[in-house]
């Protein structure tokens, strides 16, 4: 299934919950994108679930932000059209707001 | 693929409302349907044409007017919570004894059965709130 | 009528925000369409479930009644996050009603399971 975090993490802790309930995809936007930084906090939480979890996150949030170019590897940017995408090919969709 | 789209968060002050606006747009250029957009919580403010950001702020009421109208799209707000936060259309204001109604074109008022009714008619319902 | 797999997830503590009342709103009516209705309590969502508000003093509608009253509407899955019962100091018995205690990843096989999941 494919989950929503619009949270930073240094606000919530959703990605915890997120990955606690075991595998799928995650989709970070708005505030959610801050997790996608380059030697941030949550870098290694990532890194690590990158086995079970595939990583995205939305380009114009990144970009609106100044973080475009600060997005740790494994992360995959999308687009609207991507992030839509991404909605129909999982099953469900938990927006963990 | 038929999807439909929750808004629970008012304009300006929160994202979500932008985010879930770019979202419709993108499911329409890409050939899906849209089932249903609902607006519940404070998504209700969505819907009051008394808005009146500043000229050069995007118009986010106008903005879901307008798609609904090129689209033909059906904006449901709910009616609990539009009368706790003054969303009002003629008949709210005709059963409810007041004096105004704000309800911007292209929304209409309804209950809580049409968010359920469309989480039952989509492939896909996605929330956008805080 | 059709018959979805409805969950509501609820992460979110009662009376700072009106999120968790209004989502009890959305339960009982989809439980009125005969849905197959159940609801998720993880991180500050649980205290919605605690025992013993008293709400007079803020003037706010208390919850306590209402979960009695989700038997009537044949709402009886509810499943609360183990983790996050512990990490509040909370366990089942502080609850006001009988509920299922789950680990995170066994909620979320079951959100896995679901065609709708509605967050709160």
């Amino acid at each position: 299934m494919l989950h929503i975090i619009n949270k930073s993490p240094y606000d919530r802790p959703a990605l915890d919950s997120v990955l606690a309930t075991g595998e799928g995809a995650i989709l970070l936007i708005e505030d959610g994108v801050y997790a996608a930084v380059k030697g941030g906090a949550e870098e290694n939480k990532i890194k690590g679930a990158m086995g079970k979890f595939k990583f995205y996150a939305l380009t114009v949030d990144l970009e609106a932000r100044g973080i475009a170019d600060r997005v740790m590897d494994g992360i995959t940017a999308v687009d609207y059209a991507g992030f839509v995408d991404l909605v129909a090919d999982n099953k469900t969709c938990q927006s963990w707001l | 693929m038929k999807f439909s789209i929750l808004v629970s968060e008012g304009p300006y002050t929160h994202q979500s409302s932008d985010t879930a606006y770019q979202f419709a747009k993108a499911v329409l250029a890409k050939g899906h349907e849209i089932f249903r957009i609902f607006f519940y919580h404070d998504g209700v403010n969505n819907a009051t044409r008394l808005t009146t950001p500043p000229q050069d702020d995007r118009n986010i009421i106008n903005r879901w007017s307008k798609l609904a109208e090129e689209n033909n799209l059906d904006l449901v707000v709910c009616v609990a919570a539009a009368q706790r936060r003054g969303i009002v259309d003629d008949g709210e204001m005709k059963r409810n004894g007041k004096d105004a109604t704000n309800l911007a074109p292209g929304f209409r008022i309804s209950g809580l059965g049409q968010l359920i009714e469309a989480g039952i008619q989509s492939d896909r319902l996605v929330v956008f709130g805080d | 009528m059709t018959t979805k797999k409805f969950m509501m997830v609820n992460r979110k503590a009662p009376y700072g925000t009106i999120y968790a009342w209004e989502a009890l709103e959305v339960v009982l009516i989809a439980a009125a369409f005969e849905q197959d209705v159940s609801l998720a309590f993880l991180d500050d969502g649980v205290f919605q479930l605690k025992k013993g508000h008293n709400t007079k003093g803020i003037e706010v509608k208390a919850f306590e009644k209402t979960w009695g009253a989700l038997e009537d509407y044949d709402v009886t899955k509810l499943y609360v996050s183990q983790e996050a019962l512990a990490e509040r100091g909370l366990t089942a018995d502080d609850l006001a009603v009988p509920v299922e205690v789950l680990s995170r990843a066994d909620i979320g096989k079951l959100m896995e399971e679901q065609d709708v999941l509605l967050s709160f």
